[in-house]
């Protein structure tokens, strides 16, 4: 096992990796940007080095800085998390070679994962379902047009280097497909420097269902079941469960070995992750491999009862997975809720502001990932994720039930949170009945999509004083008023013995 | 408050045996609700139609309050009686809203006998306009009557509660104020003609509204003269000559409409203030109480079960809960109303009956309407309660109930049985409403208690002359009587007999609560005044 780790990240992450490290007893060096200074995982860490300059690129992105700080401090190994450089491959190809280990799969494999046409083609020829699409190098406009007629609509238009919903668009019929394609190129040149685009066929109600992997070293691969993570806003995930309501036991098998066949066929290794898509009819398609532990990581932790990122260490470190796939179960459910610093009620913009007090909710069965704590500033330049929320419970509905109530003690003052908000997504009768699909905010919370556009301050003061002397007026009637509640005038039509026709 | 936690195991046997069991109770009262409300049958009301003339239940309608509930008071009189001839009594009444005020409406059912009045229709009528009169709720008649029902007229006309009772109520509403109104949308003949002619406003429609104290066929026998109906009371004699109506309507629907008006100007007072709260559903499902109430009535069940269910977030305070335990004695919210509930889990011993009182006694001090939840099978006997003062327990609980003038409201959840019914608010006590539930029986004392009196009665007589009883001679004086408490006890016999102001089924139960609490704000609640306690 490693004697010293470095931790390339921050925030909450970097407080589970430098958790699971010290409890293996092993060394975390933790760095940090000048915004981040104080902040939890810089205070729980052995040994920590400044990186300056806050931007992304000047400091959690920078390669060679990281890499000198790593031999400096002595680290055998380097541990991305997710995001920033988790799937980098020229970071990972930078470590091996200069003989640090790369907490990961190998820099080939990143490479071939995050380029999206060549990943599904290798799974296709796998043998693991992909959705029907094109993925080829014909980038004209004309030659795209003849393939998406030929797959058929509703249609979706994807930037080959794209994410966060940049660079794609939903087609219905042939004639806004060539003006879709230009549009969707255009974009995609200007965001990623790349106008390559695929074709797909674009699912109904679909839901986002990936599988975690774990595979070692020595040709072992085993899958630890699936995560539900339809519910997204703006194409990024905010509550993800396990088991998915729509899960059964033969699916969940087909899917689990459709997921290894997937991770064999690149040679995978270490913590992975299959994203697939299912449709309503529950076919499953190949979406693609996150080749990193995920956030929602910690929902197949609580019901299978495995440390995935003490895994990550052991399998970096040579050993072999001793856990079997027979062996492993699935124990109640567990949820998982993503406190980001945003306002749900303005389009989900982030929030920034220091936090003022923070209280976080505590019982049997709920875990929360925090990176956060009084005083801590939230600046603009990293991800507005403050920790996530996670419960266990014996059941879906039980474990709605706690994770409301948890919601409901969890206390965070100094910037606007999206707490509300999941809680009344928890709430939602179709959430509760499982009816999720990855359009449920878009369906249900359309409203929180738009942005507010801001009004002058003469207006909101004239609004509040409007609605105080509103307010007053109807305490008013309602002091005048003997019956307020009558049930003569509330409770609409009544007849003893129920409705019986008298004509 | 705190919640009442409920112990009902839904997904059990027993649970759900009961359930099915009662709710075919439940369809079964329905059923004959519905056959009831078809009146006189469909000849009588294509005839009554033909006349261009409202049903009785129209004319309700269109009376009150669009989309406004209707209490309907004994929909099953004389259910089971006079052969069947007269459902409902021949006559609708209930309590309704329009323009937003509760007022109690009084509907001949013209297709039912001509719309005669049978006893029970008297008793009926009488009984809707003591509701009136106790709730200060305006009066409306829908008129449509033939008047006494001859062949039982010693049963209608001559005793102190019988047909001339309803001008004398009217005459004394009239006096404290509360409006008296007509609408006469048929004949209203002989002692009939008084209800249009004793109010304060009364419509008249014409073609169809007649008024006379002795119809045509009378004036031909005693003068000779020869009169239609319109000649001799219709809406123009009486408009334009006589003075006995105030308005002229053309229709029915135009009647409705003159009298919807009047309402609207009537400057009633405002109702009683109480500390009201925004009302609350339970926390249980309210058709849980099927599956609570045993099949079998000898079973007991707890009756924070039926609380729990029927007031405002499941929410009870629960008043001294160590004592007298066989009487659960607390506060709660009905439809955001305060009340205080006196629920009996059990037969009454002397401490549950001084916790009653005590209990009674702070809600007449705070103004806060009782109900009852009537569930009871008596006082508690022998030397040791009978020594212990029982009598004068009972009594002190009796006078509290018989003098508390708070609203009261009384629901028969299960047995009402001796002096337990007295205790516990029944008919005698004058509440503002009683109601029973399908289950619930009503008697002096059980059927097999009162077998065995009777039988130990009869056994001593005997004994002193030497002899004893036969296991046949037993039977023979076992089984009628236990046949006729079976048949009397029945909660339809006491519905149709008006005991009560109706069967309902325990879902209504908080609306009915609400509805009722609601309309007696119309009247003040007057501060207390006890008998004399016998300490």
């Amino acid at each position: 096992m490693f004697k010293k780790v470095l931790i390339v990240n921050r925030g909450e992450i970097a407080v589970r990796i430098i958790k699971a490290c010290q409890e293996l007893g092993i060394k975390t060096v933790a760095i940090y940007s000048d915004v981040d200074k104080n902040t939890p995982h810089v205070l729980l860490a052995d040994e920590t080095i400044p990186l300056g300059d806050p931007t992304p690129i000047e400091s959690y992105l920078n390669i060679p800085k990281i890499i000198e700080i790593a031999e400096e401090a002595g680290a055998e190994a380097i541990h991305p998390g997710y995001g920033f450089l988790a799937e980098n491959p020229d970071f990972a190809e930078t470590c091996s070679k200069r003989g640090i280990t790369f907490i990961g799969p190998k820099a080939e494999v990143i490479g071939l994962m995050g380029d999206k046409i060549a990943a599904k083609k290798t799974m296709e020829k796998a043998g693991v379902p992909v959705i029907p699409g094109y993925h080829g190098n014909k980038q004209d406009v004309d030659s795209l047009v003849k393939e998406g007629e030929e797959i058929g609509f509703p249609l979706l238009v994807k930037a080959a280097a794209g994410g966060g919903g940049k660079g794609m668009r939903i087609v219905d019929n042939i004639d806004s497909l060539a003006e879709a394609i230009e549009s969707a190129k255009r974009e995609s040149k200007s965001s990623f420097g790349d106008d390559t685009v695929f074709l797909e066929k674009y699912l109904d109600k679909p839901r986002h269902i990936e599988f975690q992997i774990l595979a070692d070293h020595h040709g072992n691969t085993i899958h630890l079941f699936e995560r539900e993570c339809s519910i997204q806003r703006r194409h990024q995930k905010i509550i993800e469960e396990t088991p998915s309501p729509v899960m059964n036991p033969k699916l969940r098998e087909k899917m689990g070995e459709a997921a290894i066949r997937a991770a064999e066929a690149v040679g995978y290794t270490n913590a992975g992750t299959i994203e697939f898509m299912v449709d309503g009819k529950l076919n499953f398609y190949f979406m693609e491999m996150n080749t990193r532990l995920q956030v929602e990581h910690p929902i197949t932790e609580m019901t299978t009862g495995v440390d995935l990122v003490k895994w990550q260490l052991k399998i970096a470190s040579g050993q072999k997975l001793t856990l079997k796939q027979k062996d492993l179960i699935q124990r109640g459910h567990a949820i998982e809720c993503r406190i980001y610093a945003e306002d749900p009620s303005n389009g989900f913009l982030p929030s920034v502001g220091t936090l003022k007090k923070v209280e976080e909710p505590s019982g049997p069965n709920i875990r929360v990932d925090s990176g956060i704590s009084p005083n801590l500033k939230i600046t603009p330049y990293y991800d507005p994720l403050l920790s996530k929320l996670v419960v266990l419970a014996e059941n879906r509905e039980e474990a709605i039930q706690k994770m409301i109530w948890a919601l409901s003690h969890y206390i965070v003052l100094g910037v606007t949170t999206n707490i509300s908000f999941l809680k009344k997504v928890l709430a939602h009768e179709e959430f509760k009945r499982g009816n999720i699909t990855t359009h449920f905010i878009d369906t249900y919370f359309k409203e929180y999509l738009q942005m507010k556009h801001g009004l002058p301050l003469d207006a909101i003061i004239a609004l509040a004083v409007y609605d105080a002397m509103h307010l007053r007026k109807q305490e008013v009637v309602r002091y005048k008023e003997a019956d307020p509640h009558s049930p003569w005038r509330y409770v609409g039509r009544w007849r003893v013995g129920g409705e019986i026709d008298v004509h | 408050m705190d919640v009442i936690e409920s112990n009902i195991d839904t997904s059990s046997k027993e649970f759900k045996e009961n359930y099915a069991h009662y709710e075919k109770l439940v369809k079964d009262l329905k059923q004959k609700i519905a056959q009831v409300q078809k009146g006189g049958g469909e000849e009588k009301i294509k005839l009554h139609k033909s006349r261009g003339k409202m049903l009785a239940r129209e004319r309700i309608e269109a009376l009150l309050d669009p989309d406004t509930p209707f209490m309907e008071l004994s929909p099953l009189a004389a259910y089971d009686m006079y052969d069947n001839r007269a459902p409902c009594a021949g006559i609708i009444t209930g309590i309704g809203l329009i323009h937003g005020r509760e007022v109690v409406i009084i509907a001949n059912d013209a297709t039912v006998t001509g719309g005669t009045y049978y006893p029970m229709t008297v008793k009926k009528h009488l009984r809707a306009q003591e509701i009136a009169m106790e709730n200060n709720l305006p009066c409306i008649y829908l008129v449509d009557s033939g008047g006494a029902f001859l062949p039982m007229q010693d049963e209608v006309f001559p005793d102190r509660e019988h047909f001339g009772r309803i001008f004398y109520n009217q005459a004394v509403m009239s006096a404290k104020g509360i409006p008296q109104i007509s609408s006469v949308m048929g004949s209203c003949t002989a002692g009939g003609a008084y209800i249009p002619a004793m109010s304060d406003e009364t419509i008249i429609v014409k073609g169809t509204g007649t008024i006379f104290l002795g119809g045509p066929p009378l004036v031909k026998a005693a003068t000779g003269e020869e009169v239609t109906a319109e000649e001799l009371g219709g809406a123009d004699v009486h408009c334009r000559q006589s003075g006995v109506a105030d308005h002229y309507a053309r229709d029915d629907m135009e009647a409705i409409h003159i009298i919807r008006n009047i309402v609207e100007n009537l400057n009633r007072p405002e109702k009683t203030r109480l500390d009201v709260r925004e009302p609350e559903e339970p926390l249980y499902d309210i058709e849980e109480i099927y599956g609570i109430i045993p099949k079998d009535l000898r079973k007991p069940f707890e009756v924070r079960e039926i609380i729990a269910r029927i007031v405002d977030g499941s929410k009870f305070h629960e008043f001294k809960t160590l004592y007298g335990e066989t009487l659960v004695c607390g506060f709660a919210r009905i439809m955001g109303y305060p009340v205080g509930i006196l629920a009996n889990n059990g037969v009454l011993f002397s401490e549950s009956a001084i916790k009653g009182t005590h209990f009674i006694e702070i809600c007449c001090q705070r103004k806060i309407p009782l109900v009852f939840l009537q569930n009871i099978t008596g006082f508690m006997v022998g030397k040791k309660y009978e020594a212990g003062g029982i009598a004068k327990d009972g009594a002190k609980m009796v006078n509290a109930v018989a003098t508390a003038n708070v609203p009261k409201f009384t629901v028969i959840i299960g047995g009402s049985f001796g002096a337990g019914n007295y205790g516990m608010c029944g008919r005698a006590y004058q509440p503002r409403q009683l109601w029973m539930w399908p289950n619930a029986r009503i008697s002096v004392m059980g059927g097999e208690q009162a077998a065995n009196v009777l039988l130990t009665v009869k056994r001593d007589q005997l004994w002193r002359k030497g002899k004893e009883l036969t296991k046949e001679e037993e039977r023979k004086i076992v089984e009628p009587i236990l046949k006729k408490y079976e048949r009397e006890g029945s909660p339809y016999y006491s519905t149709a007999r008006i005991w009560d102001d109706g069967v309902i089924d325990p879902a209504d139960t908080r609306m009915v609560l609400g509805l009722g609490i609601s309309a007696a704000l119309n009247a003040p609640i007057p501060d207390w005044k006890p008998g004399v306690f016998r300490m």
